[in-house]
């Protein structure tokens, strides 16, 4: 039996986002699923009950109602205690959760015996972007940091030469170039600005130029990206000469927009007091990491502030403010997630731990909590791809080789493996004579180390391995040079030393082809390789 | 030099050799492996050149002459060679490894300098006959393989009645006459069975790579880098020479797993690779032949491909085996750069098993100067194609080939491959319609959001680029 899809409205104070969209539940029952939506919960977002049930949704008169026959819940926020309560035994729940800071709530959507899978903790691996809604927000986020910037600021962005005289264009300073930081970067680019930008992570610099803007690198030598591409603690050292970077720039700047966060962290305090009275009157400041305490000393978060005759804005709710762009950008990530949980396309869905994207974001499957989830397998630390600049390439590392092995191998294959090695070592032990052992040993041992290294190569080098291991095979040559002339060869009664020297001569002339052929084309081969 | 520092020597250069392979798993040091690999070898032959087995005063200038006369051949080709037919070069230089292996196994047999005793002396005995039975295999399925891969033999797979039973008898008679070797008293008697042997594993070499068809070959030219290092690590055993072992031992591995991947890319058992033909099972008769696709295609011009390109934010390119040889690596490269001043998104999607050895196309774009870290592999893009606007296929069939994912009844069902046809616009170059080397039909071709441009690569492309750039 297909399962029921409920959007309840969103009760959270100020929320004006809503977890589905027209376009988005006309998909979901293409999977399957029927879709049903609270009555007037797509008001906030432009979109209404007509134009939903037009897609195929069912319109429940009351939350009540919705929560008692859904099977699976979409929110935007974590549900509150009522909610939870609402919710039937059994439902699957997709939200945001924040897990870490919400212990209680966890432990009480656990008693309920509810799945839960929190948007806020989608694996970084390239394969989970599509779901990855903390990205379409911050995307969001920081387009609109630039907007109520330039709401709040008195001036225009772009310079103009006008029959009134000249008008400057406005100088932005971005903090912090990750997904908000880079979007900021787009839109004020975009109203003709000069922007600059700056971040722990030297890598981003050529993002930062991609988007036209000027990367302000902080002379001193530190590597800044932590675990999964996200920005760590730095060094005493290091946030010194960075704060004498930002002093300068706050002396020079007319907009200052901070994304600076680090995971399970307070935000880092970037703009000082001082730092702020030192901009111009009538410069802004926003702050995008206001809810986690802000980058500057001065921000109230959630509020608009003048503080030395500038501007801070703490908005904790900016994708909210573009609530009907939020909406369908988290709906598609919802429905990408669910298309990866339904991958039968019959309204059903599959919590599959063996997938570490589906893994990561469960939190909660039936009633027991799984979070924080096992480490990811692969470091797959690829550069945060920016959904809105498909100008940059999307930075991969490869991830080496193939991993060991790959396939596991059945216990019954196992046992009959070790018994043939075992009868053929006994047999070689048992007959052999110790000089053979020897070498059998040095055989045996090199044919482990060949397997170890051979994985680790990378598979657009696998013509160089073979050219390259082509020529170390013509080690041979070692073998023909002992024969060529060995010292004892004069008194042996009836060495054939001519056909010997022959056979030997020959042989090395083959070797040496290869030797010095194989490393040479090996090298002409790798100097093309290049970034 | 003495024995204890030339084995010192030795160990040092097998430690150089291992560094090298490990300097590969990145673009970045593998220029510094391919030089560990040089000093290596430097080192192994002269502590030989100078250690206890060598009388100078006779051998120095055959070998100087030996090494000089190989090394200018070595050298030229190296200089010579096309990046479109490393292939051929490969496999050509894995044959002389297998004849260098023959000739040290003949002559350390009639080598009468070194005596050995009971069972020692049948382990030497059985080693050279092993020795050069994998030589002689090296050799002739070397020869076969650049052959074909150098299109003087052709493609297709060369099929006799009761090859396997052919196979099985090469095998019985090896191992009698092996038997009969050992056994004999003295150096002429077991030279008789020695050379029938050899014989018989020169016919085998042949007989096994004819039976290999042009899309199988990535898997062959790996296979027989293996047999190239397993000949080395026999030679070894016969002259109880370590470093000859460990380095054989390496190449051996090494091959064997780049045989094991490209089986793996290809959903098909080593065995079944290797005993020849494709689809031996029988399924090859077209199993889908009630649903044969009967939709036309929709052909399109250079110039419509070149108008769906500027349109596009983010391409992916998908090179195959007719890329390498229409040589269109250049052409591609130069759209690739002029899409990516305009602002598009070119990336490279390289199948395991595109071409006609393993890592073959990255070699190509890597000459076209195309960057690595847009070239991807096929896990890593895969999950991309969604996104995709326009993906260009040149040259490539079966590793796009929908029916593997889709028809269980296809010779290539459960195959991995490339998916093209989730791309918003799919365009493959092909020359005309025929099916790829499997024999396969391809229901790509004929997707509502594919478009066909017919010609060839290197002229198309030209034309794109010409169009592009106007």
């Amino acid at each position: 039996m297909a399962l029921a899809i409920g959007v309840p409205r969103e009760t959270f104070a100020d929320e004006k986002k809503i977890a589905a969209a027209p376009e988005v539940v006309e998909k979901l029952v293409k999977l399957g699923f029927s879709v049903r939506i609270e009555s007037g919960a797509g008001a906030a977002a432009n979109f209404s009950d007509a134009a939903f049930s037009a897609a195929g949704a069912t319109i429940a008169s009351n939350a009540a109602d919705l929560f008692a026959v859904s099977d699976i819940i979409f929110k935007v926020r974590a549900p509150s205690k009522d909610e939870v309560v609402a919710m039937r035994p059994g439902t699957t729940l997709i939200s945001f959760i924040w897990p870490a800071q919400n212990a209680e709530l966890m432990k009480q959507m656990s008693e309920r015996r509810l799945t839960v899978l929190a948007m806020d903790s989608v694996p970084r691996i390239s394969r989970a972007q599509k779901m990855d809604a903390l990205s379409s927000m911050a995307n969001i986020a920081g387009y609109r940091a630039v907007i109520e910037a330039a709401h709040h600021f008195g001036r225009f962005f772009t310079g103009q030469i006008t029959a009134a005289g000249k008008v400057p264009p406005a100088k932005v300073f971005v903090i912090g170039a990750g997904v908000a930081g880079l979007a900021a970067l787009g839109a004020a680019v975009g109203l003709g600005a000069i922007v600059r930008a700056n971040d722990t992570r030297p890598e981003v610099g050529d993002q930062v130029k991609s988007m036209g803007a000027e990367f302000v690198p902080v002379n001193y030598q530190e590597e800044g990206t932590g675990v999964g591409g996200y920005a760590k603690v730095m060094s005493e050292g290091f946030q010194k000469a960075q704060r004498e970077v930002f002093a300068n720039q706050a002396k020079d700047v007319d907009i200052i927009i901070t994304t600076a966060l680090i995971p399970g962290k307070p935000a880092p305090k970037l703009i000082t007091a001082e730092m702020v009275r030192s901009m111009r009157p009538g410069s802004v400041i926003v702050d995008l990491a206001a809810e986690q305490g802000g980058n500057c000393e001065l921000t109230v978060p959630g509020e608009v502030v003048v503080r030395e005759d500038v501007t801070i804005i703490g908005y904790t709710d900016l994708p909210s403010r573009l609530s009907k762009q939020a909406s369908t950008l988290y709906a598609t990530n919802l429905l990408r997630l669910t298309e990866e949980l339904c991958k039968t396309k019959d309204g059903l869905i599959d919590i599959n731990f063996e997938d570490e994207a589906i893994r990561g974001t469960t939190v909660i499957k039936d009633g027991e909590i799984t979070w924080p989830p096992p480490p990811p397998r692969v470091s797959a630390a690829l550069a945060y791809a920016q959904p809105v600049v498909t100008t940059a390439a999307v930075q991969k590392k490869s991830s080496h080789g193939h991993g060991a092995g790959g396939a596991s191998i059945s216990a019954k294959t196992l046992i009959t493996v070790f018994a043939v090695a075992a009868t053929l070592f006994w047999l070689i032990g048992a007959f052999a004579p110790v000089s053979f052992l020897n070498h059998f040993t040095v055989f045996v041992l090199a044919c482990f180390i060949g397997y170890m290294v051979v994985w680790n190569v990378t598979p657009s080098l696998h013509t160089p391995l073979m050219s390259v291991t082509n020529a170390i095979s013509s080690i041979i040559a070692v073998g023909a040079i002992v024969q060529v002339a060995p010292p004892i060869a004069s008194s042996a009664t009836d060495r054939p030393n001519t056909l010997i020297l022959g056979l030997a001569v020959a042989a090395l002339a083959l070797t040496a082809i290869n030797m010095f052929g194989g490393f040479a084309v090996t090298r002409r081969m790798l100097a093309m390789f290049r970034k | 030099m003495s024995e204890n520092i030339a084995t010192i020597a030795y160990l040092g250069a097998a430690i150089l050799f291992i560094m090298s392979l490990g300097g590969l798993s990145n673009p970045e040091t593998s220029r510094r492996g391919n030089f560990y690999g040089m000093v290596g070898m430097t080192i192994a032959v002269l502590a030989t050149v100078l250690g206890p087995r060598v009388d100078v005063v006779i051998g120095l200038s055959w070998i100087i002459g030996a090494l000089a006369v190989g090394g200018g051949v070595g050298l030229y080709a190296a200089r010579k060679v096309q990046m479109t037919q490393m292939p051929e070069l490969v496999a050509l230089m894995h044959s002389l490894v297998g004849l260098a292996a023959c000739f040290v196994g003949f002559a350390s047999y009639i080598d009468t300098s070194v005596v050995y005793t009971g069972a020692e002396k049948a382990i030497h005995e059985v080693e050279i006959y092993i020795g050069i039975l994998i030589g002689a295999v090296t050799f002739s399925g070397s020869v076969i393989a650049f052959g074909k891969l150098s299109g003087k033999i052709g493609g297709k797979p060369l099929l006799l009645p009761a090859r396997h039973w052919l196979n099985l008898l090469a095998l019985v008679l090896v191992i009698w006459f092996g038997v009969r070797f050992v056994a004999a008293p003295d150096v002429n008697a077991g030279m008789i069975p020695l050379a029938i042997m050899t014989v018989i594993a020169l016919l085998f070499g042949i007989h096994m790579v004819m039976a290999i068809g042009g899309a199988d070959m990535p898997v062959v030219v790996s296979m027989l880098n293996s047999y190239s290092g397993w000949a080395a690590a026999t030679t070894g055993f016969m002259l109880a020479n370590d470093l000859l072992i460990v380095t054989g031992a390496l190449v051996g591995s090494s091959g064997a797993i780049l045989s094991y991947i490209m089986c793996r890319a290809m959903n098909r058992n080593f065995i079944s690779v290797i005993a020849g033909g494709f689809g031996t099972g029988g399924g090859t008769a077209p199993a889908a032949a009630g649903e044969q696709p009967t939709d036309e295609v929709v052909a399109v011009s250079a110039t419509e491909t070149a108008e769906m390109l500027r349109l596009a934010r983010s391409v992916v390119i998908i090179p195959g085996y007719g890329m390498a040889v229409a040589q269109a690596q250049h052409t591609v490269y130069e759209i690739t750069k002029l899409l990516r001043e305009k602002g598009v998104s070119v990336r490279f999607a390289i199948h395991p098993v595109a071409g006609r050895m393993p890592g073959h196309m990255n070699v190509l774009l890597a000459e076209a100067k195309v960057p690595y870290d847009i070239v991807l592999e096929m896990d890593e893009i895969n999950d991309d194609f969604l996104d995709t606007d326009v993906s260009i296929v040149i040259g490539a069939n079966d590793i796009v080939n929908p029916a593997a994912e889709d028809d269980p009844a296809s010779p290539i069902a459960g195959m991995p491959v490339l998916q093209v046809w989730k791309s918003k616009t799919s365009i493959v170059m092909k020359r005309s319609m025929a099916s790829g080397y499997a024999g396969v039909d391809n229901p790509l071709f004929f997707k509502e959001n594919n478009r066909m441009l017919f010609g060839d690569a290197k002229k198309m492309l030209d034309e794109v680029f010409v169009a592009l750039k106007g």
